[in-house]
């Protein structure tokens, strides 16, 4: 193996060892790609498969024959895999890993639509509404734990937020108060989980899971006290309005799926690039990470460990809260016992799936996103694919990623921990 | 060699708590200090701190159910619109409000304890032979029925945590282990008795891999139980989720999600007969918690794991192989949750469906933390929370007060006794030795 890098020579006295995790990924790439190209490719039936550019089956389409797609894309992951095995530059590796990936995901689908058709723009807006909860949700993540608070309480959050929604946006009949009402719930967690944990010094984890079950139970009890009763005052809000922005709308497939949608997805990707940019470049991004990572030197030089910390957490349990609103203005329209189902968790791996990024957050929760509306998909189409299994890819994804097999995955060096100036 | 309990201080108290003054950990000087359980006899001035430290322990115990009973009288009274009514003119005529109010909280917690421990209408109507003793003993019995489960559940996330390990996956093992459980309790054809054992060894078994699963990633990767253990809670509940639907699991005259029904020679039997639900399963938390307590504080093993939750880099140092404690910990701490879940179905569920193990993983977990993670702790407070549920279920019946209550009053109560210092302040307790309060282990990821 010709592979010594640079960094190799500018490196460590540790000779390193052939199965890097590269390597090991590349391996694993390699045998998807030999299950994708045989079992999907032998499975598959030699018909078309319409992807239609469309919400529904007319129109263009991008087709292809399912049994030699489902074989291409395999030997696309295999190629993926193998120029992984064989060693390459550091900065070709997330380049190759979501194209083996995206080829594996690919050739799963030509295997599935062969001989029907899958509408795309259908496929996309559908998982970018599934994935927006995760996003606001995994957004208030990074914020508490990029400046050292662990955040498991994320679901507790939603609840609250959905439940705030719908409560006070029925009683005030405007979608706007309720999406207000809906952060503030959000908030509530989040003071609770900022005091208990920086003044009361609380474990934070213990804190979280003890948070969602309060959040659940008050929700579920506020509702089988007021709104089951008198649903019609208490849980009948407004459904949040489609924005249409004219000129961008009209654009082919991305028109429809980003620009004629609801005013969360704006806000959503707004605040991605927000944070992202302002974790990255701004004063304020600076000290929160350097209150996540060494408080203690942050502390010395003057930045002030704690009162960024209750901003973060309270900033994110705005953004979490919101993101609450989705169940209930959005999507079903009235609360809902324990409605956030899990959401919550799966918004905790997406960030942690994304690295504790907004940006890998937000790409996470797009995959989790696309999962989740592929299981509908799929079982409309009458798959063979059980949908539970499509549901565990979220976490079994990120069980993967925590264990190291993809790539690194490193939490904030002080998340978690609390900080007491002495 | 000595005993276990000499060697303790060569690891003794951990450089890894994290600093400050309350030092937010399982103390590793209680885990030294406490000579393991209540059964011993220690010497007097001994005895005399411990009480002391233990009536502190029972202060602020009781001061966070009663608080949490507060805010849930608080939440009864707001939720109610009659009794709201009556405070627009709480300065004209406070009797009104305050009336209504006491009688509707006395009457909801009233009905608590009726349903939870003993109703005397029951006790009246014995006394005059127009009920059973059955019917006395219902409430009890039906308190013992929530808590066995819990009890397993909750020895499961307390070994894990004396180990320095948070396992929050028990609800993901105790699924796993209904579903082993009730499987081997309706394929195996096996005689009475051989059945039973094996089904619950089934459910163990089920559990124990499901914790198998990050003990080994902890060990081998470092990837976080927190995190690894949430993944494969949801996991689990999913898996279940399509295995009842499967041809051989599901009840073919059926057309909702619920499997076949567990055969009788797999189910736990009853123990007080006519009615009452009250089964083996009590008997096995109590064993349980007997082996959680020696394993913890007579073992080999129990020392081991001991050492490397207080200090794992000091407990490598001495020899100890804190990989193989780990998978061994979440092995067993895996297999007690299966029980928890096999207990659960070949009880009183008999049967899969998608919500079969309710919420006994979540409430294990707070039920450790309120028991403080010590075995005959954790067995006091999973009845207290049996005894809840229980309570609950009479107060939803005759005050119309949603069982959901319960759940909040359960979260406050741990909220609570995690923050000693906030309950401490609110009642302007003594500061000694607070630093003992308090209960669990802050790490971070």
């Amino acid at each position: 193996m010709s592979t010594v890098t640079v960094e190799d020579l500018a490196g460590v006295t540790v000779p390193r060892r052939f199965w890097t995790r590269e390597r090991k990924t590349g391996a694993v790439f390699v045998a998807l790609g030999v299950l994708a190209a045989g079992l999907f490719g032998a499975l598959a039936p030699a018909e078309t498969a319409r992807f239609t550019l469309s919400e529904d089956a007319s129109g263009a389409a991008l087709k292809i024959n399912g049994q030699f797609g489902a074989i291409l894309f395999g030997i696309v992951t295999i190629g993926a895999g193998a120029t992984l095995l064989a060693g390459v530059a550091r900065r070709w590796t997330s380049t190759l890993l979501g194209l083996g990936i995206l080829a594996f995901v690919l050739s799963f689908l030509c295997w599935q639509v062969a001989g029907k058709f899958m509408p795309l723009v259908d496929t996309a807006k559908g998982s970018l509404e599934l994935a927006l909860p995760l996003i606001l949700g995994a957004l208030a993540g990074v914020l508490c734990e990029r400046s050292g608070v662990v955040n498991v309480a994320i679901e507790g959050q939603f609840l609250m937020g959905a439940f705030g929604a719908a409560l006070v946006g029925t009683m005030a009949a405007s979608v706007w108060i309720g999406l207000l009402s809906a952060a503030v719930g959000g908030l509530v967690i989040a003071v609770l989980l900022a005091v208990l944990a920086m003044r009361y010094l609380v474990d934070q984890v213990v804190l979280g899971i003890v948070l969602n079950l309060l959040a659940l139970g008050l929700t579920g009890f506020l509702y089988e006290r007021l709104m089951q009763p008198h649903a019609d005052v208490y849980n009948q809000p407004p459904r949040m309005p489609t924005w249409r922005i004219p000129g961008l709308a009209d654009i082919p497939v991305v028109g429809p799926v980003l620009f004629n949608t609801n005013p969360l997805v704006y806000l959503a990707l707004i605040l991605v690039a927000v944070i992202s940019v302002g974790l990255a470049r701004t004063r304020w991004g600076l000290r929160t990470r350097a209150v996540g990572e060494h408080p203690a030197a942050a502390d010395t030089v003057g930045i002030r460990v704690k009162g960024t910390r209750y901003r973060n957490v309270l900033l994110g349990g705005l953004i979490a809260g919101a993101g609450g609103a989705f169940f209930t203005l959005v999507s079903t329209g009235s609360f809902n016992k324990n409605m956030t189902s899990g959401a919550g968790f799966i918004a905790l791996a997406a960030l942690i799936f994304g690295r504790w990024t907004p940006v890998g957050a937000f790409f996470a929760a797009l995959f989790f996103g696309f999962a989740n509306k592929l299981a509908t998909y799929l079982s409309a189409i009458g798959s063979p694919v059980p949908s539970q299994f499509l549901n565990m890819l979220p976490y079994l994804a990120t069980l993967i990623a925590v264990a190291g097999l993809v790539g690194r995955v490193r939490a904030p060096a002080a998340d978690g921990k609390p900080f007491i100036k002495g | 060699m000595s005993t276990p309990d000499d060697r303790e201080p060569a690891v003794g108290p951990a450089d890894r708590t994290p600093a400050g003054p309350e030092g937010v950990a399982v103390d590793p000087a209680v885990a030294a200090t406490e000579q393991p359980g209540g059964e011993r006899q220690p010497s007097l001035p001994q005895n005399f701190l411990q009480n002391l430290w233990a009536a502190n322990t029972v202060t602020v115990t009781v001061l966070s159910m009663v608080l949490a009973l507060l805010i849930g009288a608080v939440l009864i009274i707001v939720s109610d619109p009659d009794v709201l009514a009556t405070y627009s003119y709480i300065t004209a005529r406070p009797s009104d409000a305050i009336n209504g109010s006491w009688t509707l909280v006395s009457e909801a917690y009233a009905n608590l304890f009726k349903g939870a421990i003993v109703d005397p209408a029951a006790v009246s109507g014995w006394l005059a032979g127009e009920n059973t003793w059955q019917v006395v003993f219902a409430p009890i019995s039906e308190t013992l029925t929530y808590a066995a489960p819990l009890v397993l559940t909750g020895l499961a996330v307390a070994l894990a945590f004396r180990g320095g390990l948070f396992n929050i996956g028990a609800q993901g093992q105790a699924v796993i282990g209904t579903i082993t459980a009730a499987v081997a309790g309706f394929v195996l054809p096996l005689p009475v008795g051989v059945h039973l054992i094996v089904a619950l060894l089934a459910g163990a078994l089920g559990g124990a891999l499901w914790g198998f699963i990050p003990g080994i990633l902890k060990a081998r990767t470092g990837a976080h139980e927190v995190i690894t253990t949430i993944m494969l809670n949801y996991t689990a509940g999913l898996f279940l989720g399509w295995i009842i639907l499967q041809g051989g699991i599901h009840d073919p005259n059926r057309s909702d999600a619920i499997s076949k029904r567990v055969d009788g020679s797999a189910q736990l039997p009853g123990l007080l007969g006519g009615g009452l639900r009250v089964n083996l399963g009590i008997v096995l938390a109590v064993a349980a918690t007997v082996a959680v307590a020696w394993l913890l504080n007579r073992s080999a093993f129990g020392f081991e794991l001991r050492a490397v939750g207080a200090n794992p880099d000091a407990a490598r140092t001495a020899g100890i192989s804190v990989t193989r404690t780990y998978v061994l910990l979440m092995v067993s701490a895996g297999a007690l949750s299966g029980l928890g879940g096999a207990t659960q179905v070949l009880g009183t569920a008999h049967t899969l469906t998608p919500q079969v193990a309710g919420n006994i993983g979540f409430d294990g977990l707070l039920v450790a933390l309120l028991g403080r993670t010590r075995p005959w702790g954790v067995f006091l407070a999973a009845l207290l929370f049996g005894a809840l549920r229980a309570g609950g279920n009479r107060m939803q019946s005759f005050s119309g007060i949603s069982l959901e209550l319960v759940t909040v009053v359960q979260a406050l109560i741990v909220i609570f006794i995690a923050a000693p210092a906030l309950v401490k302040a609110m009642f302007r307790l003594r500061a000694a030795r607070a630093a003992r309060l308090q209960t669990s282990v802050a790490k971070g990821w």
